[in-house]
């Protein structure tokens, strides 16, 4: 992630912070300045080099489901501490601060909506909120939103931004993964579909379980996608990794999604999948 | 027999009670009464040691290189084992077993991880660390005991999926994922013994089933006390790996208060390679009586009480409107 980092804009909730005088800032990947007035009418994607900016799940609400508009569901989830894990922090502090800083209550948002009229069940998660990381708020919601394709179905997009399961919950959060995937083979089993948007980064246990198993996977591009850490296989293998290792670009070329796709695109091309993939019964 | 740092007394007690022995029948003395003493003694420590062992020391326990291993389990347990090798798409990967085995008149599949005993071992099997053709692999094992009404018997061993190049180019992440999915499609029974390390994705990427057993100084984690040291403490985080595990609870007592594990298979005193033959019999018993519970459930109700086992794991608050 180190590579990556240098790169690219910090944490979400950071990117207004970042520019008090509000009408200029710097693209990271390239240096370009940019008014944020344009940036923020292309989608934040660098006109020039197509660098993405990373986005709150708010944007992605707005960019994709008619009239910016989510049925809120599970909102009132939030993380307890089972193992009360403190490090420099404690865990209910460190969650403390995250829904401070972000404004959410937890790393990812859950409803309803419609893409072009046709009802969806939609997840979105928030790369802002402890890395986006999945404890058993997460899964709880993603598990439910699969339950909601289920019950009423419609098909399910989930639009990933995480670093992985979420430590300060231990093995409960290593058993979303199982949690979430074993719900996904009902829908697989239920010919409803389901569509994977991968944003940057989307990594580790998130990678590894739900967000790698859509009928359907898409990346945004330049997006970092793996399964281990950057530093701990520099670690193993005691060489440089490759440059473009684990990117959007890399998952194409290895045969792990179904191609990529810039932002402005994104809402035309999942209704463009969903009018071919409908919910057989 | 190699020992552990915190196990230093009690080798040392031993190494003078052989000692002892030996010269006593080389001068041919009466000695009885003093060695009685020395391995009453020894006991006492042995238990003192043992018995309160922290949760790194359980970690050191389970990667101890006289533990028994999923090779070891098999050939102790079953007969008539036929090995299967290869995932029909890329290779054959060494840190996993796949197999067919007899198991007291059952005929089962056996999956497991295994990791090398001596150097060469090691380097072959990848320290117990699989490639996305490995989780493959296990796939078209568990796939082939569905078609063939197998029960399933799998052996978790690992300190994690290989972080590598290849294992990145060839979908690590993928394979794990599929699995998951796939096997809570699989109309068998699951029975799953965390023998040693169950490192994360690595070790749940074959670890789903109708019930899951650890052995007692076994571990299983989110990420090991290491990897989750690495991340919190930049500074100097050699000497946090017993924070780490204590803050991670790692061990099978832990599990087993969190609600993921069914029962705790106890090890003799210092742990399973002290007295392999009887953990042998014990694993045995546990698995035995599990496929014998299970094998009574229809299929599909089988499938769903594995999803429900699965669905209702988590721990949140929900919060009150206002």
């Amino acid at each position: 992630m180190e590579l990556f980092k240098k790169n690219q804009n910090s944490q979400p909730d950071q990117r207004k912070k970042e520019l008090p005088d509000g009408l200029w800032t710097k693209c990271n990947n390239c240096g370009e300045i940019i008014y944020i007035k344009e940036l923020e009418k292309n989608f934040w994607v660098c006109h020039k080099c197509d660098f993405h900016f990373r986005i709150l799940s708010s944007d992605y609400i707005g960019l994709i489901l008619d009239e910016g508009k989510l049925d809120e569901y599970d909102g009132n989830l939030i993380s307890a501490d089972p193992l009360e894990f403190k490090d420099s922090k404690r865990y209910p502090d460190r969650v403390k601060g995250a829904i401070k800083n972000t404004g959410l209550k937890e790393a990812i948002v859950c409803g309803c909506g419609t893409i072009d009229t046709k009802p969806v069940s939609f997840a979105v998660m928030n790369f802002g909120f402890v890395g986006g990381s999945m404890g058993s708020v997460v899964g709880e919601k993603v598990a439910r939103s699969i339950e909601r394709s289920l019950e009423k179905r419609i098909p399910l997009i989930i639009i990933s931004a995480s670093g992985g399961a979420r430590m300060q919950e231990g093995i409960l959060s290593l058993m979303q993964m199982a949690k979430t995937s074993s719900l996904l083979a009902l829908l697989y089993d239920q010919k409803i579909p389901y569509i994977s948007v991968l944003t940057n980064p989307t990594t580790a246990g998130v990678m590894a379980s739900y967000a790698s198993l859509g009928d359907i996977i898409i990346a945004e591009p330049q997006a970092l996608l793996g399964f281990a850490g950057q530093r701990v296989i520099k670690q193993t293998i005691g060489q440089d990794l490759p440059k473009g290792f684990q990117s959007s670009e890399f998952f194409l070329e290895h045969g792990f999604i179904d191609f990529i796709c810039h932002r402005r695109d994104l809402k035309k091309q999942i209704s463009s999948l969903l009018n071919y993939l409908k919910v057989q019964d | 027999m190699q020992y552990l740092d915190f196990e230093k007394p009690i080798f040392e007690l031993e190494k003078k009670i052989s000692e002892l022995k030996e010269f006593a029948d080389g001068e041919k003395l009466e000695i009885s009464s003093e060695i009685k003493i020395l391995t009453a003694k020894l006991e006492r420590l042995q238990r003192e040691i043992y018995k309160k062992m922290n949760r790194w020391q359980r970690v050191k326990i389970a990667r101890h290189p006289a533990r028994p291993y999923t090779l070891d389990y098999i050939e102790a347990l079953a007969t008539d084992f036929i090995e299967l090798h290869g995932d029909r798409g890329y290779g054959d990967d060494k840190a996993i077993v796949v197999g067919l085995a007899t198991l007291e008149g059952r005929r089962v599949l056996f999956v497991g991880q295994q990791k090398g005993r001596d150097v060469k071992q090691r380097q072959f099997r990848n320290f117990g660390m699989c490639h996305p053709e490995g989780y493959r692999k296990a796939l078209r094992g568990f796939q082939l005991a569905d078609r063939f009404k197998l029960p399933i018997v799998i052996l978790i061993d690992t300190p994690g999926a290989y972080p590598g190049i290849e294992a990145e180019e060839r979908g690590q992440a993928e394979a794990i994922a599929r699995n998951l999915r796939e096997m809570c499609r699989i109309r068998v029974p699951i029975v799953v013994v965390v023998i040693g390390e169950g490192a994360s994705g690595g070790a749940l990427g074959i670890g789903l089933g109708d019930k899951i057993f650890m052995l007692e100084n076994s571990w299983y984690s989110v990420i090991s006390p290491e990897g989750c040291a690495a991340i919190l403490w930049k500074e100097n985080p050699q000497e946090k790996y017993e924070t780490a595990a204590d803050a991670l609870r790692v061990t099978a007592q832990d599990a087993m208060g969190l609600g993921i594990v069914d029962k705790i298979i106890p090890e003799p005193l210092g742990g399973a390679h002290r007295d392999p033959g009887k953990v042998m019999d014990l694993v045995r018993k546990y698995i035995l009586g599990a496929l014998e519970e299970l094998e009574r459930i229809e299929p599909a109700e089988l499938l769903a009480k594995r999803l429900a086992k699965y669905r209702k794991i988590g721990v949140f608050e929900i919060e009150k409107e206002n």
